[in-house]
C-alpha cells in the first residue's frame, strides 16, 4: 500500500503550505457585502396597484397558496378594484412562479435580503407596503429590462485567488 | 483481502446507534449497528425522518407548480431533478423543446453534476479524516458554479429553472464569458486537487479494497450512477438511452474495476473532468431562438402515463407520471436513486470496522431528501 | 561579584542569591514551578491561536479575527466560554471516576516540563534519568483517558478510550527505542547534557530516529493523522463526548499541552534545544518549539486519519523494526567514532534512512482486510 514511500503525503503537504501564501477567499460580512445577482429571488415582493387588475393568475400559479387577493366592485365609480393583496412571505418558497404568471407585469420580486423580523405576523406583506420605492428595488428575475438599474454581481471566478493562473 | 477470524474469547455483540443526528451521516439517517468490538456484524437502517410527502403533494399542485418541489428532492442537485421531471412531463404531453433551450439545459445539468460531485468527493475525504481541507477547496470551486447559477435564475440552491417545454428565462449576456472563465480555471484546479490527494498513502490504505461491491451484485440490486460504474457496470443513461441532445456530444464514461471506495472516488473525479468537456462543447454553438416552447402555464396533459429518467449525479433518477386529463398528475412516483443505491449498504459493510462503515456510507453519496422524499 | 547583567537572565537571577541562603532550593523550586505553569499556559494559548489561524489560512479561509486585533484574544475567549458552561454529568456515570479523569489526564503533562531545559542549567530538576522519566510519565495520561471513557457510560466513549489505550501502549516502544539512539550519541540520559552534546543537531545525525519519534509522538498525543481516538466524524468526540464545562477545558488543555510538551522534547532532543546565536537562549527554545508545533498543524491539515488496525500495524510492523535497526546502526557508529560523530555520519545516516524506508515499505502490509462474519 505504501508503494510511493511517503511521496504522496509530501505532495499533499506541499499543496497545503502553498495555500498559506494565497489570498483567502473570504469576505468579511457585514463590513464587505458582495453584490447579489441581478435576478435575485428574495422573499420580498413588489406590487403595483396601478397595473394590477385582480385577475388572480399569480394566486393560481403559486404552489403554496401564499397570495390572497380580495376584489370588489365599487358601484359608485362603476369600477372593479383590488381591495386586498396580501402575501405571506413566511409561507412563500421564493419560486417566482407568480412573477412569470402575471400577464400585466404587476408583481415583481424584490432585491433586498436583510429582512428578518421578530414576529411571524410581521412577515406578511400587504397592499401598498409593497410598492416600489427607490430603496426597494425590483430584481430582474423574469424582467431583464430592470437589470441595468442593479449593480453588477460579484463573481468568485473574477477574484484572482491563485497566483500565476 | 479476506481472512477468517476465530473468536477465542467469549464476547458478546452490542448494538450502537449511529443516530439521526451524527456528524457524518449525510442527513438524518439512522443506523443501528451490531458490533463485536470494532467489527460490524449487521446494520439495520432506519430512515424516514425527512419524509415530506412530496409524491402526494404532486397530486395537489399543477404540473408547473410542482417544479419548485422537485428542487427539494435532492437539494444538492436541483437542476437535475427539475430536468428529470420536465422530461417526464414532456414525454407525457408530447411537447417539443426548442434547440437553444436544449443547449442551455445540457450546460446546466453538467454544471450541476460538477457541483454535486464536489460535495460528494469532499464529504468522502472529510469522512476519511482529512480535516476539512479538501472539502473546503472543493466548496470554494462549488461557489463559482453557484455564482453562475445565481446569475441565471437568482437562487443558489433551489433553482426552479427548468420549465415544461424549455427553461424559464434566457441566459444573461454576461453568463457565457463567466462560464468560459470558469471552465478555463477548473481544469488546473482539478489537476492540483489530484496532485494533492490521488496518491496519498493514507487515503489509499483507507479506501482501496474497502467496501467492495461486486459487479453482479451491483446489477442485481439495481444500483446506478457512479457506484455502479465503479464496479465495472458500463451503464450511463447519457449513452445508453440518450435524452435531450447528449447524443451530439463527445465524452467518455469512466468506469472502475474493483468497486471499492477508492474507485468510486476516482470515478467521480473523472466524471467532473468529462462534464467540463461536455460544457466546453455545448458552449460553442448555442443557436438563437426561443428558450421556451409555447405552452400555457397550467398544462392539461392527455390521459396516459410516462416515465422520464435522467442520469442525475447520484444515479438514475426517474419520474413516473400518470395523468387523467386534469391539471395535476393523478400519480407521481419518483425513482429515488439514493435509496436504491443504499440497499446495497448492508452487504458492503459487514465484516468491516466502524471507521469503514462511515467511509463506505460516504462513498455511496446519498442525500436524505431523495431517500425520504 | 554580582553585576546588573546577572539579573537579565533567569539563570542569573537564580545565581544572584548568596549561596548560603537558607531556603535556596525552595526558592529554585518555587521559581521554576511558577515559571513552568506560566510557560505552559502561555504556550497553550499561543498554540491554540497558531493552530486555528494556520489551519484557516491553509484551508483558504481566515481563522478567527474578530476577538481582539487579529483574533489574538480568541483562546482567552474560548477559556471564558468553557468556564461559564454548565457541568453536565450523565445519570448513569460513575461519579468519582468521571470527576477524577481530567485531573489524572492533565497533571503528567505538567510534570514533563520539569526536566526540559530552557537554558543552560535552567530546569526544575536536572535528573540524571531525564528522558526516561519523560517516557514513563507521559504514559500516565492514558489512565486518565480510559477513566474518562469508562466513566461516561457511553458506547462511543468506550470505543474511543479502548482505541486510545491500544494505540498508546503500542507506540511507547518505537518512541523509547528512537530516543535510545540519541542517548547513545550524547552519552547521557539527562536532557541538559543531550542539548550540550549537540554540536551537530541530532536531527541531521538521526533522521530516522526523528521521523520515528515524531510519528510515535503524534500517535501518543492523539494528533492527526492518528486522531481516531476523538475522530469527529465517527464517534462524535470519543472519550470526551460527555464532558462539558471545566472538565472539558481540562481535556482540551491536555491535548494542546501534550502537543507543546512533545514539541519541547523534540526541540531538546533533535533540534539543539536552546542553542542559537544572537537571541537569548530561552527565546530560541520557544521559537523552535513553535516551529515543531507548526509542522504538527501542517500534518493535521493535510493528512487523512488511519484506522485502528492500520495504526497498530504501523507501530508493530513498520516503526518497531526500523527503530531497532536504527539503534544497531547508531551503536555501530558510536563504536567507530567514540569521540563524537563527524559530518560524514550525517550523509551516511540520511542515505541509510532513505534506503530503509524505501525497502521496508515494500514489505509492509497495512492492517487486516475484511473479517468473515
Amino acid at each position: 500500500m505504501f508503494e510511493r514511500y511517503g511521496l504522496g503525503m509530501i505532495k499533499g503537504m506541499m499543496v497545503t503550505i502553498l495555500h498559506l501564501l494565497r489570498h483567502p477567499t473570504v469576505s468579511q460580512y457585514p463590513d464587505q457585502c458582495l453584490n447579489m445577482s441581478r435576478r435575485f429571488r428574495g422573499n420580498e415582493l413588489i406590487w403595483s396597484r396601478e397595473k394590477c387588475t385582480g385577475c388572480a393568475t399569480c394566486a393560481k400559479a403559486c404552489p403554496q397558496g401564499a397570495i390572497e387577493i380580495v376584489t370588489a366592485t365599487v358601484p359608485a365609480d362603476n369600477k372593479y378594484e383590488v381591495q386586498t393583496y396580501r402575501v405571506d412571505t413566511g409561507y412563500c418558497i421564493q419560486c417566482g412562479l407568480c412573477v412569470e404568471a402575471c400577464p400585466f407585469d404587476a408583481v415583481y420580486l424584490g432585491y433586498s435580503y436583510e429582512r428578518a423580523k421578530y414576529r411571524r405576523g410581521e412577515v406578511i406583506q400587504n397592499d401598498d407596503e409593497m410598492k416600489e420605492t427607490p430603496d426597494k428595488l425590483a430584481s430582474a428575475y423574469y424582467h431583464p429590462e430592470f437589470a441595468d438599474k442593479l449593480p453588477v454581481q460579484t463573481l468568485l471566478v473574477d477574484k484572482i485567488v491563485e497566483k500565476g493562473k | 483481502m479476506t481472512t477468517t477470524q476465530e473468536m477465542t474469547l467469549r464476547t458478546e455483540p452490542f448494538v450502537v446507534n449511529f443516530g439521526p443526528v451524527h456528524p457524518s451521516t449525510h442527513g438524518v439517517y439512522r443506523m443501528r449497528a451490531t458490533l463485536d468490538g470494532e467489527v460490524i456484524l449487521d446494520i439495520e437502517p432506519v430512515f424516514g425522518y425527512l419524509h415530506r410527502g412530496i409524491e402526494k403533494l404532486a397530486e395537489e399542485r399543477t404540473y408547473t407548480g410542482f417544479i419548485p418541489l422537485t428542487d427539494r428532492l435532492d437539494y444538492l442537485a436541483s437542476m437535475s431533478n427539475n430536468l428529470g421531471y420536465c422530461i417526464a412531463v414532456e414525454k407525457l404531453a408530447g411537447i417539443k423543446v426548442p434547440e437553444r433551450a436544449e443547449h442551455i439545459r445540457v450546460i446546466m445539468a453538467e454544471l450541476q453534476r460538477i457541483a454535486s460531485h464536489s460535495i460528494a468527493v469532499g464529504a468522502f475525504v472529510n469522512d476519511c479524516g482529512a480535516y476539512f481541507t479538501p472539502f473546503l477547496y472543493l466548496f470554494r470551486e462549488r461557489e463559482k458554479v453557484l455564482d453562475l447559477f445565481d446569475m441565471v435564475c437568482g437562487q443558489r440552491l433551489t433553482y426552479n429553472y427548468m420549465r415544461i417545454g424549455g427553461v424559464s428565462q434566457d441566459i444573461p449576456p454576461e453568463f457565457l464569458p463567466a462560464l468560459e472563465k470558469y471552465v478555463n480555471h477548473m481544469t488546473p484546479f482539478l489537476n492540483e486537487f489530484e496532485f494533492f490527494l490521488k496518491q496519498n498513502e493514507i487515503l489509499l490504505a483507507r479506501a482501496k479494497g474497502v467496501g467492495i461491491l461486486p459487479n453482479q451484485a451491483a446489477i442485481d440490486c439495481g444500483i446506478s450512477g457512479p457506484v455502479a460504474r465503479a464496479s465495472g457496470v458500463n451503464w450511463d443513461l447519457r449513452k445508453a438511452d440518450p435524452y435531450s441532445i447528449y447524443n451530439r456530444f463527445e465524452f467518455d464514461i469512466p468506469t472502475g474495476e474493483a468497486g471499492d471506495c477508492y474507485d468510486r472516488y476516482r470515478v467521480r473525479v473523472e466524471e467532473m473532468k468529462q462534464s467540463l468537456r461536455i460544457i466546453g462543447q455545448a458552449m460553442k454553438n448555442i443557436p438563437d431562438g426561443p428558450v421556451r416552447a409555447d405552452v400555457p402555464h397550467i398544462i392539461r396533459a392527455p390521459r396516459g402515463e410516462a416515465y422520464g429518467h435522467i442520469e442525475a449525479p447520484k444515479g438514475e433518477l426517474g419520474f413516473y407520471l400518470v395523468s387523467d386529463d386534469s391539471i395535476a398528475p393523478y400519480r407521481c412516483h419518483i425513482r429515488p436513486c439514493s435509496l436504491i443505491n443504499l440497499t446495497a449498504l448492508r452487504e458492503m459493510v459487514r465484516g468491516w470496522k466502524v471507521a469503514d462503515l462511515i467511509i463506505i456510507f460516504g462513498s455511496i453519496d446519498i442525500t436524505m431528501g431523495e431517500v425520504d422524499r | 561579584m554580582i553585576t546588573w547583567q546577572d539579573f537579565s537572565t533567569p539563570v542569573g537571577l537564580y545565581k544572584a542569591l548568596p549561596p548560603d541562603w537558607p531556603v535556596n532550593y525552595w526558592w529554585h523550586f518555587a521559581f521554576f514551578t511558577v515559571a513552568i505553569l506560566v510557560f505552559v499556559i502561555a504556550m497553550v494559548l499561543a498554540a491554540i491561536y497558531i493552530e486555528r489561524r494556520g489551519m484557516g489560512r491553509m484551508q483558504s479561509r481566515l481563522g478567527p479575527n474578530r476577538t481582539g486585533p487579529f483574533g489574538l484574544l480568541q483562546p482567552i475567549a474560548d477559556a471564558v466560554k468553557v468556564l461559564l458552561k454548565e457541568n453536565l454529568v450523565p445519570a448513569m456515570a460513575d461519579k468519582p471516576i468521571h470527576w477524577l479523569a481530567p485531573v489524572i489526564a492533565f497533571f503528567p503533562v505538567l510534570l514533563i516540563f520539569a526536566v526540559v531545559p530552557f537554558q543552560n542549567g535552567a530546569l526544575l530538576a536536572d535528573l540524571s534519568i531525564g528522558i526516561l522519566y519523560v517516557v514513563a510519565i507521559s504514559s500516565v495520561t492514558t489512565v486518565g483517558v480510559f477513566m474518562a471513557g469508562w466513566g461516561s457510560s457511553n458506547k462511543y466513549s468506550l470505543l474511543g478510550a479502548m482505541r486510545n489505550v491500544a494505540a498508546v501502549v503500542s507506540y511507547e516502544i518505537p518512541l523509547a527505542l528512537s530516543v535510545v539512539g540519541v542517548v547513545l550519541i550524547a552519552g547521557s540520559l539527562s536532557l541538559n547534557d543531550i542539548v550540550l552534546g549537540q554540536h551537530i543537531p541530532f536531527i541531521l545525525l538521526q533522521p530516522l530516529g526523528f521521523l520515528i519519534f515524531f510519528t510515535a509522538g503524534c500517535a501518543e498525543i492523539n494528533r492527526s493523522p492518528f486522531d481516531l481516538m476523538e475522530a469527529d466524524s465517527e464517534i462524535v468526540a470519543g472519550f470526551h463526548t460527555e464532558y462539558s464545562g471545566m472538565k472539558f477545558a481540562m481535556f482540551y488543555l491536555v491535548e494542546y499541552a501534550e502537543a507543546i510538551a512533545l514539541s519541547a522534547i523534540i526541540t531538546t532532543l533533535f533540534l539543539g534545544g536552546w542553542k542559537g546565536w544572537w537571541l537569548p537562549p530561552w527565546l530560541w527554545f520557544i521559537i523552535k518549539t513553535l516551529v515543531v508545533f507548526f509542522v504538527m498543524v501542517w500534518t493535521r491539515t493535510t493528512l487523512p486519519r488511519v484506522r485502528i488496525d492500520q495504526l497498530m500495524a504501523l507501530a508493530w510492523k513498520f516503526l518497531f523494526p526500523l527503530a531497532l535497526l536504527n539503534l544497531f546502526i547508531t551503536a555501530a557508529q558510536v563504536l567507530v567514532w567514540p569521540d563524537g560523530l563527524p559530518w560524514v555520519a550525517v550523509i551516511i545516516n540520511i542515505a541509510v534512512m532513505v534506503a530503509l524506508v524505501v525497502i521496508w515499505s515494500r514489505f509492509f502490509k497495512v492492517g487486516w482486510g475484511r473479517v468473515n462474519v
